[in-house]
């Protein structure tokens, strides 16, 4: 019987490592992770012991919405840092499929940049396809419970990547401001806007 | 020097008339005018690409929707590429892609600013991913959210 429940337990976890490209969405737990940062030292959420959770976002050098988002990343570790959800960033691109976005060059724009916060190396995407993110910029809102980290919110970071708009509805704001609340954020997914993951051409 | 004046106002005029006309090589279009386009247009088949010029997989197909409107230019078939590239972007990128690429059929540039809105008007179960193609023919509909080879277009194109 032990041996069953063994290879039960075997086969599901296999099934598990097949469907991990799925996107997490909200109730989901956020896996930790220990990735290289731009400063060569590794980040992992357990270096910030003090945090309430995460913004943790996937974005690239290159990608003109990811550009256009820059500064409101930024802002949004500004604002929020303080409050106990610093952002983490991660570049979820292959270096070999996207020039642009080798280690050195995430260097060179989080310098440019002065990027207040980590931008993590995901060698061979392994938290990219944890996460499921599939577009630049995705942005993952995580809570810090007894239970583990929680995924919160995910998708997009506001309803207007041009930055145009006067009034924008800022959904990952909106998200951690409902949980500073003890709230359920209102919206728990968006459609993330923004350039393909880039990969590998299959063999 | 009268002649001189008529003359330079001439060719003002014939200047600004080509301007304008070169501008509009893409013109700025909502989804309401592309539906209204589609709904009234004088054509039977629609095939709306959307793409951007910063799109690797988009600008690598975007010969294939050219190809495909010059070989059926005899059927009432209407091949529309619609850029979903900023409007910031429209005279300092969009403008002169068509121009080098020598794009010759319909170009727009989308004139909507709320992806989460408009993306779920055009197709729900559209992610936002470009490339993506619809082809429309009467009440038929097809939504293709991946590059496309000139035999998948064709085929696609055919079965409508």
């Amino acid at each position: 019987m032990k041996n069953i429940i063994t290879l039960l337990v075997l086969v599901f976890t296999a099934w598990l490592s097949q469907a991990q490209t799925a996107t997490l969405k909200e109730g989901d737990i956020a896996p930790d992770f220990k990735l290289k940062n731009v400063d060569n030292k590794e980040v992992s959420f357990a270096s910030y012991p003090n945090a309430k959770g995460f913004i943790v976002v996937f974005t690239c050098n290159k990608c003109p919405y990811a550009v256009a988002y820059e500064q409101r990343i930024i802002d949004l570790d500004k604002k929020f840092r303080p409050q106990g959800y610093p952002v983490i960033a991660i570049n979820p691109n292959d270096p070999e499929a996207s020039k642009a976005d080798s280690f050195n060059k995430m260097q060179d724009l989080a310098v440019a940049k002065k990027y207040p916060f980590p931008y993590l190396f995901d060698a061979g995407q392994v938290v990219t396809d944890q996460y499921g993110a599939k577009h630049t910029p995705h942005i993952f809102i995580v809570s810090k419970s007894n239970k583990g980290n929680i995924v919160e919110y995910v998708g997009a970071i506001d309803n207007d990547p041009e930055g145009t708009k006067a009034e924008k509805t800022k959904y990952a704001e909106d998200a951690i401001v409902a949980l500073q609340n003890n709230k359920k954020p209102a919206i728990t997914q968006t459609k993330e806007i923004g350039c393909t993951v880039k990969r590998k051409a299959k063999a | 020097m009268k002649k001189i004046q008529t003359l330079l106002v001439y060719s003002f005029l014939l200047f600004a008339f080509a301007s304008t006309a070169y501008s509009q090589n893409v013109k700025l279009l909502t989804v309401d005018q592309l539906y209204e386009r589609v709904n009234k247009g004088k054509d039977s088949t629609y095939v709306v690409n959307f793409w951007a010029t910063w799109c690797g997989p988009c600008v690598k197909e975007l010969p294939h929707f050219e190809k495909l409107q010059s070989e059926y230019k005899t059927e009432k078939l209407a091949v529309l590429l619609v850029s979903v590239d900023f409007k910031s972007k429209l005279n300092s990128a969009v403008i002169p892609f068509v121009k080098r690429k020598k794009m010759k059929n319909e170009v727009f540039l989308l004139n909507e600013s709320s992806p989460q809105e408009y993306i779920d008007r055009i197709d729900p179960s559209w992610s936002g991913s470009i490339p993506a193609t619809i082809f429309i023919k009467g009440d038929k509909r097809k939504f293709i959210e991946t590059e496309l080879t000139y035999d998948q277009l064709l085929t696609e194109y055919k079965k409508l």
